[in-house]
């Protein structure tokens, strides 16, 4: 885009920033050059009315990256227990996509782990999640998931973008691009990472947050748990923070003056820019700081200041959406069990399960509830096969079955959504797709997700894709 | 409400190329002037590329176009007769025409285009068709396939400007004056090699009394070697140039040679018609060689994956995919994307000319899964010969040791005999022996061969080598010199340059079309290589089309589109937007050119040229049209405030990689070498810390490979270096035509804490306090000068002192915080110097790196 320059033109909004040059350091930047004065309102979205009521104002996304084995965790399958060491039915396999898999003998694995009864409608979760099984009451389980993608990054990229082209849009660019944000000091969409401990995760690429040809500003920022949260976030060593500020200052004020030689819209938001900046500067390290919460919450989530942990994540979570910001996503990595399957999942299952608990209890402590949509959910689920060429016992990668659940804005608490067939190997009854889990959540922020589009390559693109996506009414209340 | 707004030319411009005129967390509310397109009169003649197409594409071909299987009521609007026989379109008889009566209906279930397709024609739209329809309902055929048509051109004028003022003159519009001759010469710099001037090449130019003073400049930018650097960075982006394979490990491949080629190529301004050919068929030309060679890179670009697990059909068909998208983009301008799995909906390109374009590929030996292969070795003539040399030695050697094999063999049997004869314990297998367990497992092997009645070749091949390599003493020196020349052979291929290119096989990779892009249906029909069916052919006589036909199509006289593609997107890098503004999609979903004739004799005077890249590159910067200034009046920015008609220049953000190289070289930091392995600047640590198989730990470059153009900068894929990210670089997974320029703070944190650019600043503050020991004024007109070439104006002087005085006072009260701001970055600070003053300056030079002059080209 160009900028636009023009002669001897003004605009008034020059005038807010007074005359900075007199006197350096004597006011507070951040208190003079609040963002609050240069913007009506907080980071407007393109979509000025909404055509459906907003249910959701913001997401919190838990992605357990890897594919975290529905059949231990979610969808219990008896008869795959009878089944157990006995070959895998061919009607159920033949023709279909396997990963690693591919060309071996399939016998069927029954559930590692036992489930149990849990909340009023005595819905079957694994004993391996005691915490969200506590909330099961508040939260909607999808047995019926399925994906495109069979392998990691594809997947994680169909997910995220609707498509398995890089290049496009993620999810969290999509809903900032139309809501915008209601934080002024802190990214629209966000990032936080964390992986079990011990293994060697599978890798995750910054194209999943990508903004795509969406504009850059609605790429996920990452906050990161060890160095700068946000990257080159610190003054340089020897700078003090009012020596930063001087600088800014100095670049504010001589590039306003250049903005009185030719005025030019660029510079008129480079000068906000450096504002912002500065303010993140200050903002952020404290918004990232846990050591101001009170220990019982430290120890309700399971966390400790700075440990880095998927627990310590969901309370920055909580604090993100506190703060206005809009798509706030979270990877906990490590769930591709190929291979000890009994030894491992045990241990993610434990990494995650109390503080998704903790997390959805505070939110309805806070009122945050209501309008936050929760999404935990894999790439894809495993199969109802086990692997065996890896090592200790494991599944492969599956996209016919997977199981997510979901939480808060207008979702139908303590239901169970879809089925598979009698050994999990598909979804059979209320299948969904993840462009109908995009339309879902679009739904519930109040977007048309046939309407909200961007042009792109000749087409109208969308996040939920080409083909007709279905809002799953099924799991609203 | 969506719809309107996403449709609003300002939305759809902030899509395509990050038009940031909002802030990254909001807008700041500077709302673009409205384009008063829905207002303005209607054309008296109306044109159907110019105004009926683009409303027919948008809002009907989706089910009245060339897809056939997505066809309604079996109507089509993108043929005349068909619209025509259908009774859609009655010509002159508008009130007869259904269309008319279909878009005017009030019913919504009547009413076209209908609610579900979330399309809506305004009153203008209408309007349009109403009065075509009118005045005959005239098709054209889409402006882009058909040839262009050079207009006649005065000599002695400047076409560009013949052409651009013609059409201002027609719009009411007139040229803005040329700008001074500083911005001129920063503009040409930062255009033609990609760095700003010094403050005296800037005076002399200012100086230089000769009329062809500007002309002279641009003759020399283009002989300048860094001209190749700066045309690179677009055609790497065009033809996603990176480091890594992109899939999921992201692991690295050798293909940096190519880049150098890249840069080599438009150097040596090779014509733009050979360039294309050796990137798509350098090993089928007649004369290949090893720079055709490593042209042919180009080809294995594309996006690879190591995952375990992936199947070879399913990337099989992903990288199908991915070549026919990058000849759409980098050449035809075409997006062929949809067609993988169905007809396009809005151009004529089809599944079956999606999958035959990709069959042209199917020869390209490569691992569908995996990791590549080394590569070829890329030498220099020294190197060459360096080679010939050891293979010499090594032959010799060779040579000297055949004369002795029959006194070895000799030897071999005897002492076969004895070790049989005698049952000899090999000395690995005595009881006291310190061999290694492989060594005593081979000495057992061979005894036990030594002991069979028979033997394989194999066994006879490994007692040969343990008589030769363990056994005995006997010409040890000629033994050891084979080894020798091997081993310096091997150690020095091993050290060359490699380069991942095309090679063909005969065994050819099957291509079939995917019915809806499922590589898992092999229900479509195979395909041999063919072009688009409805571009121009080339005359061959019935037998298989190879990668050299297509890439010579490419080029070829007849095909309106790749000199079209090309010009457009060369114009953009000099006046801001293309003629034709979707660089990446001249079809019917793109957008019309608002100067066809200036794109057409851009387009055709490129081929008449030989392809002559910088002949069009002069012809362009040396127009008045490019002089201008980038100011825009009141009045012009309200008449046109995209700059479509370029009744201005327009002002621009650098490019990521020159913001880069700007404060390197003000700094004095640059190292200007051209060519060579990617580089590794400064970079947060842990920002690798989710790549796996394997994790890398990310080491920086020491010396001068740390200050190194950005064009040189490691491109890993899935994480691009952050502060090349910030400002807009893409990640060179697809093609990129066209880069955003976004406005967000990132851009400001990166500028002020990434250790690059306090490092620059720390250094530029020595090189002005050694260079200039005058009043701080005086080296504060330094500073202005090196960044800015300009002398800074009081105002601006009074707030750098005051900042400087505060600094100052900071560090002389804590001289140990002065110290360490100078310990930013591997350049040592200089001894001789008060560290107090240093450090205060280092911030003044800091405040200058992060000005928006500083990394404005306006």
């Amino acid at each position: 885009m160009m900028a636009q320059r023009v002669h001897g033109w003004q605009p008034a909004r020059r005038a807010f920033l007074g005359r900075l040059g007199q006197g350096l350091g004597t006011l507070a930047l951040a208190s003079l050059l609040r963002p609050a004065a240069l913007q009506a309102a907080p980071a407007e979205g393109v979509l000025k009315s909404l055509p459906l009521p907003q249910r959701a104002k913001r997401v919190i996304w838990l992605t357990m990256a890897g594919g975290p084995s529905q059949l231990e965790l979610f969808d219990p399958k008896p008869k795959l227990t009878e089944m157990d060491g006995r070959p895998m039915p061919e009607s159920l396999t033949q023709g279909q996509q396997l990963a690693q898999l591919q060309g071996q003998k399939l016998v069927c694995l029954g559930p590692q782990f036992p489930f149990e009864p849990r909340g009023a409608n005595q819905t079957a979760i694994s004993s391996l999640l005691p915490h969200i099984g506590s909330v099961m009451d508040d939260i909607c389980l999808v047995r019926s998931m399925t994906t495109e993608a069979i392998n990691h990054d594809p997947a994680h990229m169909f997910m995220n973008t609707g498509a398995q082209i890089a290049g496009r849009p993620s999810m969290g660019a999509w809903v900032t691009y139309g809501l915008g944000s209601e934080a002024d000091d802190l990214p629209a969409f966000v990032v936080l990472m964390s992986h079990g401990k011990g293994r060697s995760p599978q890798p995750i690429a910054a194209r999943q947050w990508s903004s795509g040809f969406l504009p850059s500003r609605h790429q996920g920022v990452q906050l990161r748990s060890q160095g700068d949260p946000v990257l080159y976030l610190s003054s340089p060593p020897g700078v003090s923070g009012r020596q930063q500020e001087a600088d800014v200052r100095a670049v504010v004020e001589l590039n306003r003056q250049q903005q009185e030689q030719a005025w030019d819209a660029e510079i008129t938001t480079r000068i906000a820019q450096y504002e912002l900046a500065f303010q993140m500067q200050t903002s952020v390290p404290q918004l990232v700081d846990l050591r101001k919460e009170e220990p019982r919450t430290l120890a309700r989530y399971g966390c400790q200041p700075g440990d880095g942990s998927f627990a310590g994540n969901c309370l920055l979570a909580r604090r993100l959406a506190e703060h206005g910001v809009r798509f706030i996503q979270l990877y906990h990595r490590d769930w591709d069990h190929h291979s000890l399957l009994r030894e491992e999942l045990p241990l993610r299952a434990r990494e995650i399960d109390q503080a998704c608990a903790a997390l959805i209890k505070d939110l309805q402590q806070r009122g945050l509830f209501d309008d936050t949509l929760i999404v935990w959910a894999g790439e894809f689920g495993r199969t109802p096969m086990s692997q065996t060429n890896k090592g200790p016992v494991g599944r492969d990668h599956h996209n016919r079955a997977m199981s997510i659940w979901l939480a808060g804005a207008g979702i139908r608490r303590g239901c169970v959504y879809g089925a598979t067939d009698e050994l999990g190997y598909a979804a059979v009854e209320d299948t969904c797709t993840v462009h109908d889990l995009h339309a879902t959540m679009l739904h519930q922020l109040g977007i048309d997700h046939e309407s909200f589009s961007v042009k792109f390559q000749g087409l109208d693109a969308r996040l939920t894709g080409v083909e007709r996506a279905h809002v799953i009414t099924g799991i609203l209340a | 409400m969506a719809r309107s707004l996403l449709q609003h030319p300002h939305w759809q411009s902030c899509a395509r190329t990050g038009a940031i005129l909002c802030g990254f967390f909001g807008a700041l509310g500077v709302t673009p002037p409205s384009l008063a397109q829905d207002t303005a009169p209607l054309p008296a003649q109306v044109e159907f590329n110019r105004d009926v197409r683009p409303i027919l594409s948008d809002n009907c071909f989706y089910c009245h176009g060339p897809d056939a299987n997505h066809r309604e009521a079996d109507l089509r609007l993108d043929i005349r007769d068909e619209a025509l026989d259908s009774g859609a379109i009655v010509p002159e008889e508008p009130a007869e025409s259904e269309l008319i009566a279909r878009i005017q209906e009030e019913d919504p279930d009547l009413r076209m285009p209908p609610p579900q397709s979330h399309k809506t024609l305004t009153d203008r739209q209408k309007a349009l068709l109403q009065r075509w329809i009118e005045q005959g309902a005239a098709y054209q055929r889409h402006w882009a396939y058909e040839p262009p048509v050079k207009a006649e051109i005065d000599p002695g004028q400047n076409a560009v400007d013949v052409l651009v003022r013609g059409r201002l003159a027609e719009i009411g519009l007139t040229p803005s004056p040329e700008a001074d001759r500083r911005t001129l010469i920063r503009r040409l710099y930062w255009d033609l090699i990609g760095l700003p001037p010094t403050p005296e090449e800037v005076a002399a130019f200012e100086a230089d009394p000769s009329p062809d003073a500007y002309e002279d400049l641009v003759e020399r930018l283009l002989q300048n070697p860094h001209f190749g650097e700066r045309l690179a960075l677009s055609w790497l982006d065009v033809v996603r140039f990176a480091d890594t394979i992109g899939y999921h490990s992201d692991n690295p491949r050798n293909v940096w040679p190519y880049r150098d080629w890249v840069i080599h190529s438009f150097n040596a301004n090779k014509p733009f018609d050979r360039f294309t050919i050796e990137q798509i068929a350098g090993d089928l030309v007649p004369d290949a060689n090893q720079e055709t060679r490593v042209g042919s890179a180009f080809n294995r670009l594309l996006l690879t994956t190591e995952e375990g697990g992936a199947q070879p059909k399913d990337y099989e068909a992903r990288m199908v995919a991915d070549r026919v998208r990058a000849i759409g983009t980098a050449w035809l301008g075409q997006t062929t994307g949809c067609a993988q799995c169905h007809d396009h909906k809005f151009d004529p390109f089809t599944m079956r000319d999606f999958y035959s374009l990709g069959a042209f590929f199917a020869d390209i030996e490569e691992p569908i899964i995996g990791q590549r292969e080394v590569g070829m070795a890329v030498m220099t003539p020294e190197q060459e010969q360096q080679l010939a040399q050891l293979d010499a030695a090594r032959a010799e050697a060779a040579r000297a040791f055949e004369a002795i094999v029959p006194q070895l063999e000799i030897a071999q049997q005897q002492w076969e005999a004895d070790v049989v004869a005698y049952d000899v314990t090999l000395p690995e297998l005595r009881p006291d022996s310190q061999a290694a367990e492989p060594a005593k497992q081979a000495a057992r092997q061979v005894l036990e061969i030594l002991k069979g009645s028979s033997r394989t070749p194999q066994q006879q091949q490994a007692v040969r080598d343990y008589f030769r390599g363990t056994a005995t003493r006997l010409f040890v020196a000629e033994r050891e010199a084979v080894a020798k020349a091997e081993r310096e052979r091997k150690e020095f291929y091993d050290s060359l340059p490699k380069c991942l290119v095309s090679v063909s096989t005969p065994t050819k990779r099957t291509v079939r079309i995917l019915p809806r892009g499922n590589w898992m249906d092999e229900s479509g029909e195979v395909l041999q290589p063919a072009l688009p069916h409805y571009l121009p052919q080339p005359a061959v006589d019935g037998r298989e089309l190879t990668r050299l036909d297509l890439a010579h199509w490419l080029v070829s006289r007849d095909n309106p589109l790749t000199a079209r593609t090309v010009m457009n997107r060369l114009w953009q890098q000099y006046f801001g937007t293309g003629i034709s503004k979707v660089l990446s999609d001249l079809g019917a979903q793109g957008e019309p050119p608002t100067n066809p004739a200036l794109l057409d004799w851009l387009a055709c005077e490129f081929m008449d040229s030989g392809w002559d890249l910088k002949h069009m590159v002069r012809t362009m910067v040396t127009s008045a049209t490019y002089r201008q200034v980038s100011t825009a009046t009141p009045e012009l920015l309200a008449a046109d405030p995209y700059n479509r008609e370029y009744a201005r220049q327009s002002a621009v953000r650098l490019d990521a990689e020159l913001v880069r190289d700007t404060a390197l070289a003000v700094s004095g930091l640059l190292e200007p070498a051209i060519g060579g392995p990617s580089v590794k600047p400064y970079q947060p640590d842990g920002y690798w810390e989710n790549l796996n198989f394997p994790t890398r730990d990310y080491v920086p470059d020491k010396g001068e490979s740390q200050y190194r153009r950005g064009l040189y900068v490691w491109w890993q894929r899935s994480f691009l270096h952050p502060s090349l990210l910030a400002f807009d670089a893409p990640c060179r997974e697809e093609c990129a035509a066209e880069r955003a320029r976004s406005n967000i703070p990132q851009q400001a944190l990166v500028l002020l804490n990434d250790p690059t650019y306090v490092e620059a600043a720390r250094v530029l503050a020595a090189r002005v306090l050694r260079e200039c020991t005058g009043t701080p004024e005086e080296r504060l007109v330094r500073f202005w000068q090196l960044v800015l070439q300009r002398n800074p104006r009081e105002q601006e002087l009074r707030t750098m002192l005051e900042l400087l005085d505060l600094h100052l006072s900071v560090y002389r009260g804590d001289p140990q915080a002065a110290d360490k701001v100078l310990q930013v970055g591997l350049t040592a600070a200089p001894t001789d110097k008060d560290v107090v003053e240093l450090a205060a300056w280092t911030h003044v030079a800091r405040v200058l790196l992060n000005l928006h002059e500083t990394i404005t080209r306006s």
